[in-house]
């Protein structure tokens, strides 16, 4: 069923650039998110140069998730970025402080210059991380359309609990992941410290997404059919207890770079039990489903859809070729020299 | 205010501000081509220290480019959401593709550039420059795609409610939530009658831009006798690709007026505050436009326009009065926006040539001559040029669009996002100008200490990090 249309290809494909942009720059949000648990300058250092090369290339996958969402799904987009209007002015400014924090913070000695820039990376990530988890709350959840599935809410109707849990999720998911990142990139006393982050956020994250998983099973009726309907999904869930679990196991057994595929592993797993807890909708619409944006309603013209397929096909594949590549070159613990931020 | 215009101002802000930086890295990215290729044609060191040194300007810029860029991709949703729905069957491919294609390429490598000097060969890492250069050039080539199909549509129809209508249909308000381009022909999109042109032009303007601020800051220490061997050096590339892309942006923009022309009346009436529609159109040298009246005061050559359009002073160029008022653009700044673009490319014309000349009498960087220092005083401002040109263009080319968003299709006041209030948008305009000022200063501020700091010593040994 799902491969058997563009539209159904191309909910999945925009699902692989928001889920690839969740396990990319997601470790960068939560290195940022972790930042004051580190004290010294030097080891400061090393946690900025260690996403140094690779952040802005994370966060183009962002960049190509939106633009792929306007090209295919143009009434998704419209509809999402203009009715959560505040909400993503304000991601922008988390977006823009993370990433000047980056470029700017290691350019003068002074003390008060690296504090106020460690805290705008800090406050960066933790709130872009943040309001990325209550957009998509909110889009599990449902949110009021108009029978032009326009959006009929105001601002504060998007911070309920539910998708207020749901960004916290995401930042203690992110932090999971940024530490496991991290211990692969460190070594000696700082790694050790690092280490002992992995498994409380473990836990931490764990204790979060139950948490949000049992208000979704007693408030959001929707998923929970889809649940019933779909047993397959309880094989995703399988899988991503499998990931979590051999997360610590890898750590214990000093393999730093399978735990952090592991968690790699449990980002994209969480991103496709989204997925298909959600299609074909793509906006739920709540208290009026008819007026649910869906993979099928929300879509450009086949036309658009399959030119999109082949720009996709020729471009996805070298991208992940000289991603890969440039990973592969700079792999390994991170050393500060005179190109360091 | 109204939220039309907030909306408008807060696009036009962050375009504005977003625009001082891309230019600043497709100019540098030739650049540095041009030092990286030197340092592996020759092995000389000097090349090498020159390429680390304008490295870290660009890093800089490139910086502020990402960081400001994102806006405009989360803009055209949030607050022209109607413009989004319309456009999205087209404008939105082109988005799309120039984040696989250009983003990634100029980014990923970007890495290699930046750390890779000692973790890869010098081959590899003057690939990674040519492709952060050549990333840096498509996300141009496809954002002024999408920017034409705008100023000039193609390859698509339009259709409301799922019927396809013809193009002169009345959108009326009801009309909005379902009215859509839908794409024809892929290809006539890409080359809609001005994307070369306009594409040809938007990159001399960026070239401008990178070879200005090697001149400007060579011209710096050059006067300030500091880094001589590096800047007599950097002067000379700067230098050469500005009197290329000068000469060409005189070519390019000749172009794309011609496109302008044809496609655009009212707009290049607007431009040349041309008012009564004839042969014998005048070309007006600078100018003030009195719109109430129907006149525009200034020198001009009578005949000019009509001329540089059609090569013969008898061609027939359509005036304002022609055109109901409701589809005339603001005259004036059209107007003075397009005539400041014009005078500040011929002073750049002049300029360069001035160096050409100073160039080949081999007194360039010799500081004895009087004629060398003002040459050299003047380039240090010089950088201003390119770039109020290049914002100046920008203006002219958006500001003559309206009051249309797609050209001939949709009007600017149509493109709204519906659900969107007047006071979030100021809201937002307000956040924005104050996270830009400060960004702006501590960007000079930076960019200051990068220059003061200088460069390596030319075949020196090289200090160890900070």
């Amino acid at each position: 069923m799902m491969f058997s249309d563009l539209n159904a290809i191309w909910f999945v494909l925009v699902g692989v650039l928001f889920g690839g942009y969740a396990m990319l720059d997601g470790f960068d949000l939560g290195v940022g998110a972790l930042m004051p648990f580190v004290k010294k300058d030097h080891d400061r250092r090393i946690l900025y140069n260690s996403i140094g090369p690779v952040w802005d290339g994370n966060e183009v996958w962002l960049v190509t998730g939106g633009g792929a969402l306007f090209a295919a799904f143009p009434e998704v987009y419209a509809t999402v970025f203009s009715g959560f209007y505040l909400a993503f002015i304000g991601l922008l400014f988390m977006l823009i402080f993370r990433a000047v924090a980056i470029e700017f913070r290691s350019k003068e000695p002074w003390g008060w210059w690296r504090r106020m820039w460690d805290w705008s990376f800090t406050v960066g990530s933790v709130g872009a991380s943040f309001l990325i988890g209550v957009a998509m709350g909110n889009i599990v959840r449902g949110v009021p359309l108009d029978a032009r599935h326009e959006y009929a809410g105001g601002f504060f109707d998007l911070l309920n609990p539910y998708s207020l849990m749901m960004g916290v999720t995401t930042v203690a998911l992110f932090m999971m992941h940024g530490s496991i990142y991290l211990h692969m990139k460190t070594e000696g006393d700082l790694q050790q410290q690092v280490r002992g982050w992995i498994s409380p956020l473990i836990i931490l994250f764990i204790v979060c997404y139950s948490v949000f998983n049992l208000a979704t099973l007693l408030y959001v009726p929707h998923i929970t059919d889809v649940l019933r309907d779909q047993p397959l999904l309880f094989a995703v869930v399988v899988f991503l207890v499998l990931a979590i679990a051999n997360i610590p196991r890898e750590i214990h057994h000093g393999r730093d770079a399978r735990a952090f595929l592991s968690s790699c592993a449990t980002m994209l797993l969480l991103m496709s039990l989204f997925g298909m807890g959600m299609f074909p909708n793509m906006v739920y619409s709540l208290p009026n489903p008819e007026n649910s944006l869906t993979a099928y309603n929300a879509s450009s013209s086949q036309k658009t859809l399959r030119i999109m397929l082949i720009i996709a096909a020729i471009g996805v594949p070298i991208v992940l070729a000289y991603t890969v590549a440039i990973y592969t070159i700079f792999r390994g613990k991170v050393k500060l020299g005179k190109d360091s931020y | 205010m109204n939220i039309e215009i907030l909306s408008r101002v807060q696009f036009a802000f962050t375009a504005a501000f977003h625009y001082l930086f891309p230019p600043l890295t497709i100019g540098l990215g030739v650049i540095l081509v041009m030092i990286e290729g030197m340092w592996l044609k020759t092995g000389d060191r000097k090349y090498h220290n020159m390429a680390r040194f304008w490295t870290k300007v660009f890093a800089l810029i490139f910086g502020l480019g990402v960081a400001t860029g994102i806006v405009l991709e989360f803009e055209f949703g949030t607050n022209w959401a109607t413009y989004s729905r319309f456009v999205g069957d087209i404008f939105g491919s082109a988005l799309a593709a120039e984040g696989i294609f250009a983003f990634f390429l100029e980014s990923g490598f970007l890495a290699i550039l930046l750390f890779g000097w000692d973790k890869v060969g010098p081959k590899l890492h003057f690939f990674a420059t040519c492709m952060v250069a050549f990333g840096a050039h498509f996300s141009a080539v496809w954002i002024i795609v999408a920017n034409s199909w705008q100023q000039t549509p193609a390859g698509s129809h339009l259709e409301v409610d799922g019927e396809v209508v013809g193009a002169g249909f009345k959108m009326l308000p009801e009309h909005l939530g379902s009215a859509r381009m839908v794409i024809d022909e892929f290809w006539e999109v890409v080359f809609n009658p001005s994307t070369v042109e306009r594409l040809s032009h938007t990159l001399m303007g960026a070239w401008l831009a990178g070879a200005f601020l090697v001149v400007s800051v060579s011209s710096y220490y050059l006067l300030k006798k500091r880094h001589h061997e590096f800047s007599r050096l950097s002067l000379r590339f700067g230098l050469a690709l500005a009197i290329v892309a000068s000469l060409c942006s005189l070519v390019t923009g000749h172009g794309s007026a011609k496109v302008v022309a044809e496609y655009q009346p009212s707009k290049l009436a607007a431009m040349e505050g041309h008012w009564e529609s004839g042969p014998n159109a005048p070309l007006h040298l600078a100018g003030w436009v009195d719109e109430e009246n129907g006149r525009t005061v200034g020198p001009s050559l009578p005949g000019g326009l009509s001329w540089l359009i059609a090569g013969t002073a008898d061609h027939r160029v359509t005036g304002l009065s022609e055109i109901a008022e409701e589809d005339r653009p603001p005259v004036q700044a059209t107007f003075q926006f397009f005539h400041l673009m014009v005078a500040l490319g011929m002073g750049m014309i002049g300029y360069s040539l001035w160096g050409g000349w100073l160039w080949w009498r081999k007194r360039l960087s010799k500081l004895e001559h009087a004629e060398t220092r003002w040459f050299l005083k003047l380039g240090v401002v010089a950088v201003l040029m390119p770039q109020l040109a290049n914002q100046a263009g920008w203006f002219t080319a958006e500001i003559g669009r309206q009051p249309w968003i797609v050209w001939g299709y949709l009007r600017t006041s149509d493109g709204l996002s519906a659900v969107v209030k007047a006071e979030q948008v100021l809201a937002s305009i307000i956040g924005f100008g104050l996270i830009y000022l400060l960004l702006f200063v501590m960007f000079v501020f930076l960019l200051n200490r990068k220059i003061q700091h200088g460069p390596e010593p030319m075949g020196g040994a090289i200090k160890e990090g900070r």
